[in-house]
């Protein structure tokens, strides 16, 4: 068992957990993920590890519940445990001095390009943030972002704060020199895949490297399966040992988008269940309950 | 008490049916197959021994169980006994006498059988009945450690060449921790083959044994990621290392369409439902895909290929294909899977090979494309090679695919441990006598070493590395 540390919300459904693991923490560098198991029925899921202390022997995990497994890890608080935590799993982002590097964070995806960027600043890069979300309350690790970037631009769906509109059309005013003096030598982005692929075709006319951290389904994260397979330059690639991180320009987005869907079926018959079995042990009324009362009056 | 049949009375006694579930009804569920014997029909199996003087059954056995006396002891009643003869070559029985392939192996030369018009003797299960007796009954008697040397073992990967390892190395004083890169433990015994050919509980019983004898187990650590080999050597103290990662890469064929949505590799198929109990969704929460009423094809003819498309069957499957491109004499899965999985009605497809997989808009595998194959030549494993015959491909609907070819080496540990020598197709090199690698104080065995095969060779390397290993940690000569 992996004991809570501590568990504290960043928005609403982001929660960040930090969970003792000292192998994994004693080893962890950028980029890296961890495959979590919450307990004994649990399915096996990858989550990018957002910062460690080996000292401390703890790694920090910011989790969106999406679906039942991450709601029901974000339902946890510290002092529980999480069954399983087994990692460091994947390459380690590659850093080099590149010069300016735009790291672009969509949602969640912010948590997970933060490390790296903090990588790339000690590397000696000019390191540019865009960190965007739907709206205000859902952004998360600005001041984090703020402390370790020379330059934040922040942007909400909805205006709420920072500029109104994409991260792409943020970046593509970089990339088109729309932005003071500022020239891109290389971006990161990790966000969900319709914008990792938005942001590879703002960057492709430009010739820019450009890497994207993929989300693929995972079971063992350790290369012995193939479920998280991915076509990268026309070729099968594993995502847990051969990335997580791709050329973007390389990668299928497709083949991604439709392998992600492949079990949306049951993720929404698991989610539907687990939201039924919490409304009913919070205990507000069961539907069903009301339903026989109503018919039979009684 | 010997037997008091003679020769021609034992040729007379027909071989002993196993007792199993009824296929129609075992095809909907993932409870065992076989049965078991029960104690009068091992008796008498038994008995069926003709107590060669020049065993050949022994030589036919990986790790040189005596056969002979087994069965004496068990036509005497004497069941314990037999499991303790057992237990001196063999630590895993139970297992063994469930998924070692008899037919190749000890009964493939006992004489009973040599005449054709006579099987042979059940050994198989016969060891499964000892052993089974043994555990059931409480009555396993672990053999007393040998005192403390003070000296630590790192065992990497806990399916049967890492538990066979430590077992021996334990017995024998050392302090053994075994590393399992999984939430559990057991390794292919738990993650490849399911449930209905070698229930878990078995499993588990084996590995509380180890833990009797003092073995500790660390579960997620993936020693190449987690820890390196030589961080466990240098920071964490481990005098020697015996390396038995398995052959965890799964192997594609190629063909256009293998990364649509619907088509798995035999790896992952089996490790959703058999390590992560898929087939339990939704009580237990990773999910795999939907098979019931649909068409699965599975691709290979081993024993994973036989696992995988029983289990669709069990899944739902209507249409549950089991398509190979050599002919059924050729294929290696145990015998009694084979007809095991034609009487639960799966369909034989045999002289076949896909070419395409097609899919829909969205992403999901529809049809495949297969074109028959017929026999050439024998190639480098000594089976005649299949060739394609021109013209003959023909579609069929599939809404999933299995690929369960074989596999290869996961590459983390020779990646991240640079002086471990690796052959060209990513194996380990290790001696054959000694198992010792290219790497001072680390061994290795299993199909790490040799690419995929049995439980029982791998226990055979197990017990081989553990005398080599011991000697190791004696000397101090490398």
């Amino acid at each position: 068992m992996f004991k809570i540390a501590s568990a504290q919300f960043l928005a609403p459904d982001i929660k960040r957990f930090v969970i003792e693991a000292p192998r994994v923490a004693r080893k962890r560098l950028a980029g890296q993920f961890v495959i979590l198991r919450v307990n004994e029925t649990g399915e096996r899921i990858p989550i990018t590890i957002a910062d460690s202390d080996p000292g401390a022997g703890t790694i920090t995990l910011i989790v969106q519940g999406i679906g039942k497994t991450t709601k029901l890890l974000n339902g946890l608080e510290a002092g529980d445990a999480v069954a399983n935590v087994a990692g460091p799993l994947g390459k380690p982002s590659h850093v080099d001095k590149f010069g300016t590097v735009v790291v672009v964070g969509g949602g969640v995806g912010t948590a997970i390009a933060y490390p790296t960027a903090v990588a790339m600043k000690q590397a000696g890069n000019r390191v540019l943030s865009i960190v965007g979300a739907r709206s205000k309350e859902l952004l998360i690790l600005v001041d984090e972002v703020e402390a370790t970037s020379d330059r934040v631009f922040v942007m909400t769906d909805d205006g709420t704060a920072g500029e109104k509109g994409f991260v792409t059309a943020k970046l593509q005013e970089l990339v088109e020199g729309r932005v003071d003096d500022e020239k891109v030598d290389h971006v990161l982005a990790i966000g969900p895949v319709p914008m990792m692929r938005a942001v590879a075709e703002v960057t492709r006319p430009h010739g820019i490297p450009t890497v994207v951290s993929l989300n693929s389904i995972m079971v063992d994260g350790t290369g012995m399966c193939g479920g998280c397979r991915v076509i990268v330059n026309g070729k099968s690639a594993f995502a847990c040992v051969d990335g997580p991180e791709f050329d973007a320009h390389a990668v299928d987005f497709d083949v991604l988008t439709y392998r992600n869907r492949m079990y949306l079926p049951q993720e929404k018959e698991a989610l539907e269940r687990f939201e039924q079995a919490r409304a009913h042990s919070d205990g507000s009324p069961c539907k069903l309950d009301q339903l026989i009362e109503k018919n039979t009056g009684a | 008490m010997t037997n008091p049949l003679t020769k021609k009375e034992r040729m007379r006694i027909p071989r002993a049916t196993m007792p199993e579930q009824d296929p129609q009804e075992r095809s909907g569920n993932f409870n065992e197959v076989a049965l078991g014997l029960m104690a009068e029909m091992a008796k008498q199996e038994a008995a069926r021994c003709l107590d060669c003087k020049d065993p050949t059954c022994i030589d036919g056995c990986p790790v040189r169980i005596d056969i002979k006396k087994m069965c004496a002891l068990v036509c005497a009643g004497d069941f314990l006994g037999a499991a303790a003869v057992v237990r001196e070559q063999n630590v895993l029985p139970a297992i063994t006498g469930r998924v070692c392939p008899q037919e190749d192996q000890c009964e493939k030369v006992c004489l009973v059988g040599k005449s054709k018009k006579h099987k042979p003797v059940a050994i198989g299960f016969i060891e499964r009945f000892v052993a089974d007796f043994e555990r059931e009954g409480g009555h396993i008697k672990l053999p007393t450690p040998a005192p403390a040397t003070g000296k630590k073992v790192a065992v990497v990967g806990s399916g049967p060449a890492g538990l066979t390892v430590a077992g021996d190395l334990s017995l024998l004083g050392h302090q053994v921790t075994i590393f399992e890169a999984l939430h559990e433990l057991g390794g292919v015994l738990v993650y490849g083959i399911p449930e209905f050919r070698l229930p878990k509980a078995i499993v588990k019983g084996e590995i509380n044994n180890l833990q009797k004898l003092g073995v500790r187990f660390e579960t997620d650590v993936v020693v190449g990621r987690t820890v390196t080999v030589d961080e466990l050597m240098q920071k964490e103290g481990y005098d020697t290392v015996f390396i038995a990662t398995g052959a965890g890469l799964p192997r594609f064929m190629g063909v256009q369409g293998e990364q649509l949505n619907g088509v798995y590799s035999a790896n992952e198929f089996l490790t959703r439902v058999n390590l992560m109990k898929a087939y339990a969704f939704p009580n237990y929460d990773e999910p795999i895909f939907d098979c019931r009423g649909k068409n699965i094809a599975v691709f290979g003819g081993g024993n994973t290929a036989m696992d995988a498309v029983r289990t669709s069957l069990r899944l739902g499957a209507k249409n549950a294909y089991l398509i190979y491109r050599r002919s059924e004499v050729e294929m290696p899965a145990r015998i009694d899977e084979i007809h095991h999985a034609e009487e639960e009605g799966v369909q034989f497809m045999t002289l076949t090979n896909p070419t395409f997989f097609h899919g829909d808009k969205r992403g999901w595998l529809t049809r495949i494309t297969l074109q028959k194959m017929d026999l050439g030549e024998p190639d480098s494993s000594g089976r005649r090679r299949p060739v394609p015959r021109e013209g003959s491909e023909f579609d069929i609907d599939a809404d999933a695919a299995v690929v369960a070819v074989g596999t290869g080496a996961n590459p983390i540990i020779g990646q991240t441990t640079p002086d471990l020598k690796l052959n060209r197709w990513g194996y380990i090199e290790a001696d054959e006598q000694t198992m010792r690698t290219s790497k001072k104080g680390v061994f290795a065995g299993g199909d790490i070493v040799t690419g995929g095969a049995t439980v029982i060779l791998a226990m055979g390397a197990g017990r081989t590395a553990a005398k080599s290993m011991h000697e190791y940690l004696t000397t101090g000569e490398w």
